[in-house]
């Protein structure tokens, strides 16, 4: 794990007109690990997920992802992005297509595998999530939790080196959020590496690696889970974490 | 009763003019097959120029848009058909109606497209994006599949419109239904033909206007 | 370069003469004013009876209920210039003279309350069916319910769709022209074939553009304000 990392975020800044989110955030993420971001809302968490595959076009800084420089303007970024997978708060899964036609668009579009492959390829990514047996379900015939793991499967399809969650369980009923975290855990143990926004405190203390604390678009503090949880180093976390229940 | 049926259902008419009306009714089916195409492809450029990163192409579509949709259309066929000859430009009267079809119905097409890529959420594009679609093969697998669905009705409806309008080609002596269903008029001094134009659009337009309450109603109740 | 100047020239001859303009601009101001008049008759009076149809309509006593789809359908799937060619050519065969103007009208207006009938009505079905259980559990009548609860809030639904096809059916008066009313498309081509020149066309367009892109921005505004989905 002391490689050098695959994911490196160097001084990233990002604003929208006068309001600054990003002001200038460093970020280091190695192979095969769990990153967790916490932090109060507007603290900036989701807008540096979204650079790190260029979502957001940043104003400053640098995201390095496996050596290449996403942030410039040569890089092809839909190349980068198969290579980065994304779990969205609200699924975004296509409505007007099946399971399988959800996570084999890519495969059949970017990586133009014929048909029968891509679909076989789906079926499997799918099988990983634990609902092969829906394959041919629409969204609209799947509970939110089934969503969000077909979701996974559409990321994980395309065999990524880094997969971004964007808060993946905020959106769920609370019965359904240990599903999706299931799929996580999992991923964990086949060695994944995971960068994650997400308020899941308890999955954070048991899954993660390590603990990013971010807040007003600084990162305040980051460690392994026992200390930002147990033993935080700045009043500001100690303030945030005193407040979130356990 | 014998007066009305004399004077618009009068069956010697019918089948002397039946014959000059099913040619019409041919060239009014080869109109509509041309222009709502046209229209179409003309629209869905229009939408996704809509869409452009440059502001400067966005407002020059609204113009457009708004431009096409203040004229009648039969005021812009006209204009073609009769004011630009005076440029040097001696246009068939086929293409005359192509022309402002094209101008007229590539606005309103193009507004419905609009309506709906804009009804589509941008987590569908950022999904997508993120999976290393590119931007036109977003826009062509996953945004305008669902916008095309949202619209429907609207699609429909335009279409209907569209379909309506090509009768205006018989002002400028394109031999469509109306056009010949007037023709044989004139040499009879008798209605009838007009009735059976009239009965060859319903047979032809009724069934689109069915579809359309039916789809229609289930969109406005749910919002 | 002559050669250009003399082509451009022409051009301006053709379409800009301002000697012709001046000479038709009176009778396009009147055109316009006609067009003006009979656009406002329709819409008032289509209206009026589209909403008169979908207020009988939802009583849903089902010989008035079938009699207003079939005209509604009906008149939806006609071109207009069919009805009106029908109305002025067909109507003197039983004695019954109408002129060209009164044909645009009373087809236009039908036109109009059979599309703003539809949309009345669909505002009224998708207005919730609680809405109606309140208002009867209030004690209103049926009629009572239909006015002060549901129609308030199905017309203010069906502003946008009611809008776009009111602008729609105005700018068919230009229809008018084929059975000679001299609305402004009927005064521009009757000019240009006294004159010989185009610029009494061009006179005629820019007489509908000031008169409907205000008519079209208004369209625009309201759909963003009322934020309806259009039908």
């Amino acid at each position: 794990m002391s490689d050098s990392p695959i994911l490196d975020v160097q001084g990233l800044r990002k604003s929208y007109g006068k309001l600054e989110v990003l002001k200038g955030v460093d970020l280091a993420v190695r192979e095969r690990e769990l990153v967790f971001i916490i932090g109060p809302s507007g603290s900036g968490k989701s807008t540096l997920l979204r650079c790190c595959n260029r979502l957001e076009e940043s104003n400053g800084g640098a995201v390095i992802f496996d050596g290449t420089d996403i942030t410039a303007k040569s890089t092809n970024i839909n190349a980068v992005r198969q290579k980065i997978g994304m779990v969205f708060q609200s699924f975004n899964l296509y409505p007007h297509m099946s399971a399988e036609g959800n996570v084999a668009l890519a495969l059949r579009k970017v990586l133009k595998r014929p048909k029968a492959e891509a679909l076989e390829r789906a079926r499997a990514a799918l099988d990983r999530v634990g609902l092969s047996d829906k394959a041919e379900n629409y969204p609209n015939q799947l509970s939110g939790g089934q969503q969000q793991r077909v979701a996974i499967a559409r990321a994980l399809a395309l065999e990524p080196k880094m997969v971004l969650f964007d808060e993946p369980t905020s959106a769920l009923d609370p019965e359904l959020v240990g599903s999706v975290l299931e799929v996580m855990r999992d991923l964990r143990t086949a060695g994944m590496t995971m960068l994650v926004v997400s308020h899941e405190m308890r999955f954070a203390r048991e899954a993660a690696d390590r603990v990013v604390f971010m807040d007003e678009g600084h990162i305040v503090e980051e460690g392994p889970p026992e200390q930002v949880f147990g033993d935080p180093q700045m009043p500001r976390t100690r303030d945030f974490v005193s407040r979130i229940d356990h | 009763m014998e007066f009305i049926l004399q004077n618009f259902f009068n069956w010697d008419i019918v089948t002397q003019a039946w014959p000059l009306l099913l040619r019409g009714f041919g060239m009014t089916l080869i109109l509509m097959a041309a222009v709502i195409p046209v229209g179409c492809i003309g629209g869905l450029t229009v939408a996704l120029l809509g869409q452009s990163r440059f502001r400067a192409v966005r407002w020059m579509t609204i113009i457009y848009v708004d431009f096409f949709r203040a004229f009648p259309p039969l005021v812009l066929l006209i204009f073609i058909y009769a004011g630009l000859p005076f440029a040097g430009i001696d246009l068939p009267a086929i293409v005359s109606v192509c022309l402002a079809f094209l101008l007229n119905s590539s606005a309103y097409y193009g507004e419905v497209f609009r309506a709906g890529i804009e009804s589509v959420g941008t987590g569908q594009a950022e999904a997508a994006r993120s999976t290393g679609l590119s931007g036109f093969q977003t826009t062509t697998y996953v945004v305008l599949p669902q916008a095309i669905r949202n619209v429907l009705p609207d699609l429909v409806s335009n279409t209907l419109e569209v379909a309506k309008l090509t009768s205006l080609a018989s002002v400028v002596a394109l031999p469509e239904l109306l056009y010949s269903a007037d023709m044989a008029r004139s040499v009879t001094f008798n209605a009838t033909p007009i009735v059976m134009a009239a009965v060859l659009y319903l047979v032809l337009l009724w069934p689109l206007v069915r579809l359309l309450s039916r789809i229609e109603h289930g969109s406005m109740s749910s919002r | 370069m002559n050669a250009e100047i003399t082509q451009w020239d022409r051009f301006l001859a053709s379409f800009f003469d301002l000697a012709v303009m001046q000479k038709y601009l009176p009778n396009i101001v009147d055109g316009f004013l006609l067009t003006c008049h009979l656009a406002i008759l329709i819409v008032i009076s289509g209206l009026a009876l589209g909403l008169i149809l979908a207020v009988i309509r939802a009583y849903e006593f089902w010989l008035t209920s079938w009699l207003i789809v079939v005209f509604a359908d009906v008149m939806r799937a006609l071109p207009p210039l069919v009805f009106i060619l029908l109305l002025y050519f067909g109507l003197p065969g039983v004695g019954l003279n109408l002129s060209g103007y009164a044909a645009t009208y009373v087809t236009l207006t039908l036109v109009l309350a059979a599309f703003s009938e539809e949309i009345f009505r669909a505002g009224i079905l998708a207005t919730p069916k609680g809405q109606w259980e309140a208002a009867r559990s209030t004690g209103l009548g049926f009629g009572q319910s239909l006015a002060y609860v549901i129609m308030p809030q199905a017309i203010r639904m069906t502003v946008p769709p009611l809008t776009n096809r009111t602008i729609a059916i105005a700018k068919n008066t230009a229809l008018g022209t084929v059975v000679g009313v001299g609305e402004i498309l009927n005064q521009a081509t009757t000019g240009q074939s006294f004159s010989g020149n185009a610029s009494p066309l061009v006179l005629g367009a820019l007489a509908y553009l000031i008169l409907f892109i205000p008519v079209v921005i208004f369209g625009r505004w309201v759909e963003t304000r009322f934020a309806w989905r259009r039908t």
